[in-house]
């Protein structure tokens, strides 16, 4: 951090950014009791008397937490916030076991320090990483602040209490409220943060209630939050263009007639890197604008070594997987028995081709990301809207060749995130664009860049046969998935580096995957077409899409053999109550958790109960992601003329002990729902020469308020399990449940994706 | 570059900008009014909807050297405490998620109101069909625009005032 950077900090970011540079003057190395970076408590005790001297105003006895002498509670959030409600629920733990009320607490976002430990907001673990901590770090506070009284009082400390701000001494009727214990608090010792004592849940009054985003002022306001408001004196406006075929590069362009176009500034080749998630290769284009770097970008012309993507079409995929279909996969992720003779013994089968496209995570904020490098000493300070600070700087670090400790990194909100800002390449981006301007710049991604070279949702082919005995039971499970992949360097442990094909995020089976493990006669393979595609996670990696084809086909096995599908799945789910991980993403699986969230939304969805008229139906799915467990069901009616149209979603879930906000909760359900019956509604991603055809929400549409459910009923089943999260898990059993549904109502079985694909037309 | 008066909120502004330059990047880096969001730049998407003489409009659509005197209402001047009744609804029912697309959403839930001060579920499909919330919010944005019907009809009958 260099000071010559103070005076670029306009509104967006600099109470954020004062609070780092004073976090990091007055105890840079102050960790979170213990509880983040693994600090010893006698260091943090020390760091902290350091601290105290420096802020006397306030009691701060840990990173996350300061009491200003007014009784006003700041409180860090140092996840990014995406949408998924981060920024409010975390501090609602610490406020809870703070015993502060919430409309004394402002929060604000913290930049990216190694003091706060893991700051990623992806897979949904934001919540089940740092829920039992953010306790602790709000206990002791209240225990420090309660032993302030005591001493101030000469009691012990065992008879004053902690409520709504203020320690109480009944008995004698004493009252001191947390301003006025900043002084007394600031000198205590800070106890070992593991053996504070936690509220007991019965007693929580914050926990569990509604409570509004803590930005919900400014985004109704159209006040400065997001990575694109940022804005700093001097600042320059940069478009980045990139090789329209996937994974070329840039030989030559019309530079001199851009830079002379009105507002331009500059403009300039990026070489970049070969590494399809990093800094890929492109034309730069810097102006004193945005519009102005947008319509001189109208005239460019760019010579491209369009390379070997230029190759890649949709329909040269597919061939390869109808051929690849018909031979023995290249990869075994699992083999139980023996699905062969038991196919051949089954009384029924049934085989069939699932497909799904690539499609792009299109968050309503493009891309884009600040920079500024400071020509002295190279340092690099950074405004992103991203999930993954820390990656951001390492990749910045490693592409640039400079020491992590040179990139600062401010966390702006982002407008959605998806997975996409898991990603990074956007922030190198714009540090290329910076180095060569030396001036501030903000590299905005218009629309089409965002869309046309995202890290995708991988498309993929999966070829399913299945049998069930004369009981109706199932007895054969065959998947050979054909999936995508980059070929890499893969650095081995003696130096050596090894090309190895490997499969998109999210775009390779686990060896766990739904029905493996139960299914006594298994297989589950796959083949990975090699392409140059980039890839990258997207909402519920993996299970997005699997989900929607496993449940699919397990409600054709149902139906081919009779029985009613929540019966069909209960029996494959069986009796035991855990069975043991053993794939690559082998995590133990409650069974009975996923038994009571399938049985119970049976019946708040009275299952089996209501007769329905022809083109009408009822469909379930459940899934198990990210540590959460979720039935649905879906009801629909779809028109003779094949209009679909969800009437009903039923969710139930069980994620755990405690909802952290009830509020943010619902809205993450009702937000996957919806975006799950988008997804399988209407985006795809044609390619055709290496290049993505679709290329704005013109062409890629998403749903939109029309086609929006009114009826979405959440149900949250407490259990007696640690807390997990919630932005993921409720997405994958959607779409299946929703396809399940239309083959009641009609008959009609969704094997592609997107729906537009299938005729549901009936007489 | 031109210089061009815009009247905005209220304000008589200068801008200095190519004729071209469609009026959200006008307010967006030249007036620094950033509430008007860039989502799609081929107005598909709603996040850069401001009123035009009170008429709901997309700005990336809107050429700066077009707009002459016509009244400019963004975001920020919907109301000057930012208490507008679907402002007040979408903080009370906790309508965002992410956020960014909600002020076009607002700009787009204001004009119809204005049209239809009760609006039905039909008419609220119809007004909003044009902006996109990637969140998908939609079951909120619905409830928060029949919450600001309720705010403003209690208001204007004296009964909502606290």
């Amino acid at each position: 951090m260099s000071p010559r950077h103070d005076d670029l900090i306009s509104s967006p970011v600099s109470a954020s950014r004062r609070s780092f540079l004073r976090q990091s003057a007055a105890g840079g190395s102050l960790l979170a009791l213990g509880l983040y970076g693994g600090g010893t408590i006698a260091a943090l005790a020390q760091g902290q008397a350091a601290g105290a001297a420096g802020t006397a105003a306030e009691f701060s006895p840990n990173v996350f937490i300061r009491i200003a002498q007014d009784g006003i509670v700041t409180l860090v959030s140092k996840q990014p916030e995406i949408g998924q409600g981060i920024k409010t629920s975390l501090p609602m733990v610490i406020a809870e076991e703070l015993e502060v009320d919430w409309k004394d607490v402002r929060v604000v976002q913290g930049d990216l320090n190694p003091a706060y430990g893991s700051q990623g907001a992806g897979g949904s673990t934001s919540t089940p990483t740092n829920y039992e901590n953010f306790h602790r770090l709000g206990a002791t506070a209240r225990t420090m602040l309660v032993q302030a009284a005591a001493q101030t009082w000469g009691v012990p400390a065992g008879e004053c209490r902690a409520e709504r701000g203020a320690v109480l001494h009944e008995a004698s009727k004493r009252r001191l409220g947390y301003g006025e214990l900043v002084k007394a608090a600031s000198v205590l010792p800070v106890p070992d943060a593991k053996g504070v004592q936690l509220k007991d849940p019965a007693t929580y009054k914050l926990l569990g209630t509604r409570v509004g985003g803590v930005d919900n002022d400014k985004v109704v306001a159209g006040k400065p939050l997001f990575g694109i408001d940022v804005q700093l004196p001097g600042m320059l406006y940069a478009v980045y263009v990139k090789c329209p075929v996937l994974g070329g590069r840039p030989v030559s362009a019309n530079l001199a007639a851009i830079k002379a176009m009105p507002g331009v500034k500059d403009a300039f080749i990026v070489e970049g890197t070969e590494n399809l998630n990093g800094l890929r290769p492109g034309v730069a284009i810097v102006a004193n604008s945005t519009w102005n770097a947008i319509r001189a970008r109208k005239k460019l012309v760019v010579q491209w070594d369009e390379g070997e993507g230029a190759n890649h079409s949709w329909s040269g995929f597919l061939a390869q997987a109808q051929a690849a279909s018909k031979q023995a996969g290249t990869v075994t992720m699992r083999r139980d028995g023996d699905v062969e003779t038991a196919l051949a013994g089954a009384a029924r089968t049934v085989e069939a081709a699932y497909v799904y496209p690539f499609i792009s995570h299109a968050s309503m904020e493009p891309q884009n990301c600040t920079a500024v490098v400071d020509p002295k000493d190279g340092s690099i300070e950074l405004w992103a809207p991203t999930q993954n600070p820390g990656a951001g700087q390492a990749l910045v670090a490693s592409t640039f060749n400079i020491p992590k400790e040179k990139v600062s990194l401010h966390i702006t909100r982002s407008g959605g995130g998806f997975g996409r800002r898991l990603s990074s390449d956007f922030i190198v981006d714009a540090v290329a664009i910076a180095q060569k301007v030396k001036a501030p710049v903000k590299l905005t991604w218009m629309r089409e860049d965002d869309l046309q070279h995202d890290h995708f949702r991988a498309g993929g082919f999966h070829f399913l046969r299945g049998g069930v005995d004369e009981q109706g039971k199932l007895v054969a499970w065959h998947n050979h998935f054909v999936t995508f992949a980059n070929r890499v360097e893969k650095k081995e442990s003696d130096g050596t580096s090894n090309s190895v094909l490997q499969p998109g995020s999210g775009a390779s089976l686990s060896g766990d995957e739904f029905p493996g493990r139960w299914a006594a006669n298994c297989l589950l393979e796959q083949t990975p077409l090699e392409c140059r595609i980039p890839m990258g996670p997207w909402r519920a990696p993996g299970s997005n899409v699997f989900a929607w084809v496993f449940h699919s086909f397990i409600d054709e096995l149902a139906h081919a053999a009779g029985r009613d599908p929540i019966e069909f799945r209960l029996e494959i789910l069986g009796d035991k109550d855990m069975v043991a991980g053993t794939g690559e993403r082998g995590v133990p699986y409650n069974v009975a958790r996923m038994r009571n969230v399938l049985k119970a939304v049976a019946e708040k969805s009275g299952w089996g109960k209501r007769k329905f008229a022809r083109g009408q139906g009822a469909g379930v799915a459940f899934h198990f992601s990210h540590r959460g467990y979720v039935a649905e069901v879906a009801e629909v009616t779809v028109s003779k003329e094949g209009q679909l149209k969800v009437d009903r979603v039923v969710v139930v879930t069980d994620i755990g002990a405690q909802i952290v906000n009830l509020s943010g909760a619902e809205n993450q359900v009702q937000g996957s729902v919806i975006d799950g019956l988008s997804t399988l509604m209407y985006p795809e991603l044609n390619i055709e020469k290496g290049r993505i055809v679709q290329s704005n929400f013109h062409d890629y549409p998403l749903l939109r308020m029309p086609d929006t459910p009114l009826r979405i009923e959440t149900h949250f089943l407490k259990t007696d399990y640690p807390v997990t999260g919630l932005g993921e898990p409720v997405f994958p059993p959607l779409a299946p449940a929703v396809c399940n549904a239309i083959f009641a109502a009609t008959g009609k079985r969704v094997r592609e994706l997107p729906l537009s694909k299938t005729d549901l037309s009936w007489s | 570059m031109s210089k061009y008066t815009l009247n905005v909120n209220g304000k008589a502004q200068a801008v200095d900008v190519e004729a071209d330059t469609p009026l959200l990047w006008a307010l967006r880096d030249t007036l620094g009014l950033v509430g008007t969001k860039y989502g799609c730049g081929v107005g598909a998407c709603g996040a850069c909807t401001v009123h035009i003489d009170g008429q709901p409009t997309r700005a990336c659509q809107l050429p700066v050297a077009s707009i002459g005197k016509r009244k400019i209402t963004t975001i920020e001047g919907l109301d000057a405490k930012a208490a507008h009744p679907l402002q007040q609804a979408w903080q009370e029912l906790d309508v965002p998620q992410c956020g960014y697309c909600q002020s076009g959403q607002i700009m787009s839930a204001c004009a119809l109101l204005k049209q239809h001060p009760r609006p039905t579920d039909a008419q609220i499909d119809d007004a909003m069909a044009g902006n996109l919330c990637r969140c998908a919010t939609y079951v909120r944005i619905r409830a928060g625009i029949h919450r600001a019907a309720d705010i403003a009809s209690s208001a204007s009958t004296g009964k909502g005032k606290k």
